[in-house]
């Protein structure tokens, strides 16, 4: 919207957000609005250092009044004056849970997938599971291009054969080895080793707040099995 | 020669129609897509000769012009000025037409049009059913004109309307009357045109770009093609009424790759229009410029969508980005842009010359003018036909069309191209308008209209669409990519026998998903293929879910062939033609066929002279 | 400058290298080779200053172009819904079952390759085969051999 570029700086517009009315600055996209005011929605291809992309679609909410409402995807929507916006109706909730399921077919060994799906109470599967590694959020596009300057990887192909590459699928002069892109990517960290092929979802994950985090932090683990650190039973909450 | 003002237009259009003899016959021969596969420029060819040979060069004019619409009966000629409708041409007809009709002024009978139900010859293109019924403002001027002369056009009134916007109308007059005209967008949405023009013209920016998408991708349709070829100018001279209106002076034209022809036309029509001074700095003496690039697609279905189509123009993948930022606002370049296709520009020009209230005359409440549709599948008159909207289907399909082939039953029309949905026998009464069609569950898009007759399997049909859409999804949100793989993956199991019953659910939850949540118009509209035939015929679904049986006879998993040893003469020619070697007999003996060898090709059924060859 | 570069120069020129024209240009090369040639995309990134990972995105997204030489004989299968509907199916797997490969796809001996499109505006005829730019009406599979024996010299 154009008028959100033309408000001046510090003048907040007023917005709806889940029935109260709270004040929000015309500059921030529907997602910083809905994370100031600390609701938790899922991302999956947002990151605040990087240009909203938009694609993984998990930050939908609900937007209007009436007959007339609709999902959209918060990282990339502006904040306007009388907005309304639901982030937990049935409807949004719905629809993210199904699209958590097909990237879960997709990539069933995520375990940052798995969390979310225990997070989301996604109970079940309907799917073949593909297992595939990559959910194509374009995290490590952006951070090369954007954070690292190299643009040496980028997305090829299209529809269902869409991947991420560097040019002509060979070794990239441009690629510094930097390692950002896995530093950024969500789905490279410990395979979840749970998934049984007959419920796609590991269900191990039940304690959605893992046991070691308050050791190491944001830390990657690499133990296999990862309830390895758990030292006795009076650690599992 | 440059025109450099109003007046000198006009004295030019006047040169030109004293310079031509409107008695002087003249064979237009249609060059549509229809026609070309049909070799019609083999029949142009012959005629040219045949008159040389008979030394009338001087006195009969052949043109080969745009299409004519009745591609059923190509090749098609029109013999002015009597407008004699000649059908079905061979290069050996042509010597009989130049010596009867030219010469002697006799139609050929075996050469016309048959009405069947009236049972007599018809000798003239207005009095064939398929044409009476239509209003064919936009391709009526395709076989009055060579679309590689720009005199041509201006004969018939061309660049009459941009000398009625440059000589005295401001550009917000322009965007009114086209408001007031009631337009709505023909390329799929159905956006008002003039709100769209209000939009770009007040948005804030130097430089603005009007574009014209000419990428037609939607499968089994040629309108946009078939416009550009046939009268370019009619194109240009709306774009650069637009432009004028929005205040752009640049536009871009972008056309599928896969036209040559449309190509060659419209880059011929821009170099003639800059010629003449139409195109360029100082239009008319107007002070107004505007100029134009065409610029060929790459081959992407989804470049329909608009900020796809601009990604596209600035060398990028065709993926579209969300729209919550109009590209009235930020489009190509994240500058104003807009982005309107080829129907809806060779509307304009009419609009301007007849008034917005002439034009908001025709159609239904909520939509304006005509509409061209392509229609084709099982129709006996394939074609392209244009009628006021609010034309209900019937009469497209029946009265138009002439109803479906070897005596089938109707069975659905699928209209909106891939995105669209299929419309079943009981509403064949509806009245065909943007809002009337969306709330049925399919929607107007570009202007496809399918006709599908009991042969036609739907839930092959669904599988088919999401297919295209899924081959054609850019892949970049995860609704659209990993929902339309995984419909697919559904639909195959349940046309290959292996569906159960509750993936009809999923199905329902995956649309309710790809319609709410997919990034753009291609992701949000794939369902209704599928979500209008489980509305429609559920009931075929269960066939093959409950039954594992393909009640139209389609589905080559779900069907077996065998041979009836009653009928079957032992002729041999399934054993010769069978490539699986499924087929055993000794001749004039009634033949086998193993069913486990069989590779359900069909060849045997369609080669049986003796119906021996049973499909079930 | 090799002579495939100095071509492709002057296809470039023709462009004024505007990276806006990157379709168009590939466009060109591909008419020119019948496929893109990696030097020449890894040359046209460096001309227009793109990087070259959005050359070949570009080169991978859209069906007009191939990385691959495509074969003497073109066979385009039209895929139209009003095609389809009149079994169009059949005649693309005739088609690949005769020539042994799949739609995309060029013979061993690089004679044919078999694509589908998706609508050749020649609905009242479907199905559609386009044979190197000559269109084959009603087809169906049993006309598939003689359509390929025509071919066959």
């Amino acid at each position: 919207m154009s008028q959100n570029s033309q408000a001046p700086r510090g003048e907040m517009v007023k917005i709806m957000l889940n029935g109260a009315e709270v004040q929000a600055d015309p500059h921030w996209s529907l997602l910083e609005a809905i994370q100031f005011y600390g609701i938790d929605i899922p991302t999956l291809c947002h990151d605040e250092g990087l240009t909203p992309y938009g694609v993984c679609r998990l930050c939908v909410v609900e937007i209007g009044s009436g007959d007339k409402t609709k999902l959209v995807a918060s990282c990339m929507h502006p904040v306007w004056e009388g907005l309304e916006v639901r982030t937990h109706s049935n409807r949004v909730i719905k629809t993210r849970k199904t699209i958590l399921e097909l990237l879960i077919a997709r990539c069933p060994s995520s375990k940052k997938l798995q969390d979310m799906a225990a997070l989301l109470e996604l109970k079940e599967v309907r799917f073949e599971p593909l297992n595939d590694d990559c959910i194509l959020c374009g995290l490590c596009v952006r951070m090369c291009e954007e954070q690292m300057g190299a643009k040496a990887i980028g997305f090829a192909g299209r529809g269902p054969e869409r991947y991420i590459t560097t040019p002509f699928d060979m070794n990239s002069e441009e690629c510094r080895k930097c390692g950002a892109c896995m530093y950024i990517c969500p789905v490279v960290e410990l395979r979840c080793q749970g998934p049984q092929a007959e419920t796609v979802l590991c269900s191990g994950c039940i304690n959605t707040e893992p046991v070691c985090a308050p050791d190491y932090g944001e830390a990657m683990c690499f133990m296999v099995p990862c309830l390895s650190c758990v030292k006795g039973p009076e650690d599992v909450k | 020669m440059k025109v450099i003002s109003a007046k000198e237009l006009e004295d030019l259009r006047n040169e030109i129609l004293a310079g031509k003899d409107q008695d002087k016959p003249c064979i237009a021969v249609c060059g549509g897509p229809g026609c070309l596969a049909n070799q019609c420029l083999e029949v142009r060819d012959a005629f040219v000769n045949e008159i040389a040979a008979k030394g009338l060069t001087d006195k009969v004019d052949v043109r080969t012009t745009g299409c004519h619409g009745f591609c059923e009966r190509g090749p098609i000629a029109l013999i002015y000025p009597q407008e004699i409708f000649y059908q079905r041409l061979s290069i050996d007809d042509i010597p009989e037409i130049i010596e009867q009709t030219i010469v002697n002024n006799k139609t050929i009978d075996r050469l016309l049009y048959t009405d069947d139900e009236a049972g007599q010859l018809v000798e003239t293109e207005g009095e064939v059913p398929f044409y009476k019924k239509q209003m064919r403002l936009i391709l009526g001027n395709n076989s009055k004109i060579d679309p590689h002369s720009i005199e041509d056009y201006i004969a018939i009134g061309g660049y009459s309307a941009l000398v009625k916007v440059l000589g005295g109308m401001q550009p917000m007059d322009v965007v009114d009357e086209i408001k007031n005209s009631g337009i709505r967008g023909r390329g799929g949405g159905g956006f008002p045109t003039g709100r769209k023009w209000e939009s770009t013209r007040n948005a804030q920016g130097d430089i603005k770009y009007v574009i014209c998408n000419a990428d037609e991708g939607d499968p089994g349709a040629f309108m946009d093609r078939s416009i550009l070829e046939g009268n370019p100018h009619s194109v240009l001279e709306g774009m650069i009424i637009g432009a004028y209106a929005i205040g752009s002076n640049e536009g871009y034209v972008y056309v599928r790759n896969e036209y040559p022809l449309a190509l060659k036309n419209i880059n011929l029509a821009i170099k003639q229009a800059r010629e003449a001074g139409l195109l360029g700095d100082n239009i008319l003496g107007s002070g107004f410029g505007f100029d134009l690039k065409v610029n060929r697609g790459g081959g992407a279905f989804v470049c329909g969508e608009s900020t796809a189509l601009m990604a596209s123009l600035e060398g990028k993948p065709g993926e579209p980005r969300a729209k919550y930022i109009h590209t009235s606002d930020k489009g190509l370049w994240d500058r104003p842009s807009n982005l309107n296709n080829v129907e809806t520009w060779a509307n304009i020009p009419l609009i301007i010359n007849n008034g917005a209230d002439w034009y908001s005359a025709i159609g239904t409440e909520s939509s304006k003018g005509t509409k061209v549709f392509s229609l084709v599948g099982k129709i006996n008159n394939t074609g392209l036909v244009e009628v006021p909207m609010g034309m209900t289907l019937r009469e497209i399909i029946f009265d138009i069309g002439g109803g479906i082939p070897d005596g089938k039953a109707f069975k659905a029309v699928q209209t909106g191209g891939p995105s669209g949905g299929c419309i079943p026998e009981s509403l064949i009464d509806l009245p065909v308008d943007y809002d009337r069609l969306t709330e049925v569950g399919s929607m107007m898009g570009s202007g496809g209209m399918i006709v599908m007759d009991e042969d036609t399997c739907m839930v092959d049909v669904a599988l088919y669409f999401i297919n295209f859409l899924m081959e054609e999804s850019c892949g970049k949100c995860v609704p659209c990519r990993e929902g339309l793989l995984r419909m697919g993956e559904i639909l195959t199991n349940i046309t290959e026998g292996r569906g159960r019953m509750e993936d009809l659910d999923l199905i329902q939850d995956l649309s309710e998903v790809l319609k709410d949540a997919s990034l753009c118009g291609l992701g949000q509209t794939a369902p209704n293929p599928v979500m209008s035939t489980l509305k429609y015929f559920r009931d075929e679904y269960e066939a093959h879910i409950k039954d594992h049986k393909c009640p139209a006879g389609v589905c080559t998993e779900l069907i077996t062939y065998s041979i009836d040893a009653d009928n079957c003469t032992g002729c041999g020619l399934c054993l010769k033609k069978c490539p699986a070697e499924a087929i055993t007999g000794e001749t004039k003996q009634p033949h086998v066929l193993d069913a486990g060898k069989c590779i359900k090709c069909g060849i045997c059924y369609d080669v049986c002279k003796f119906d021996a060859v049973i499909k079930e | 400058m090799t002579a495939n570069e100095s071509k492709v120069d002057s296809i470039i020129d023709e462009y004024n290298a505007e990276p806006g024209s990157l379709i168009s240009i590939l466009q060109d090369i591909q008419l020119e080779y019948n496929y893109l040639p990696e030097e020449s995309l890894e040359y046209v990134a460096k001309i227009l200053d793109i990087p070259r990972v959005q050359v070949f995105g570009v080169a991978t997204f859209f069906k007009a172009f191939s990385l691959k030489p495509k074969g003497k004989q073109q066979i385009h299968v039209c895929m139209g819904t009003a095609c389809h509907v009149r079994g169009s199916k059949k005649v693309l797997e005739e088609l690949e079952r005769k020539l042994e490969i799949k739609a995309g796809d060029t013979t061993d001996d690089g004679e044919y390759t078999l694509e589908t499109v998706n609508c050749v505006g020649a609905c009242a005829l479907g199905p559609v085969v386009v044979e190197n730019e000559k269109y084959h009406g009603e087809m169906t599979p049993i006309k598939v051999e003689s359509l390929l024996n025509s071919k066959k010299v």
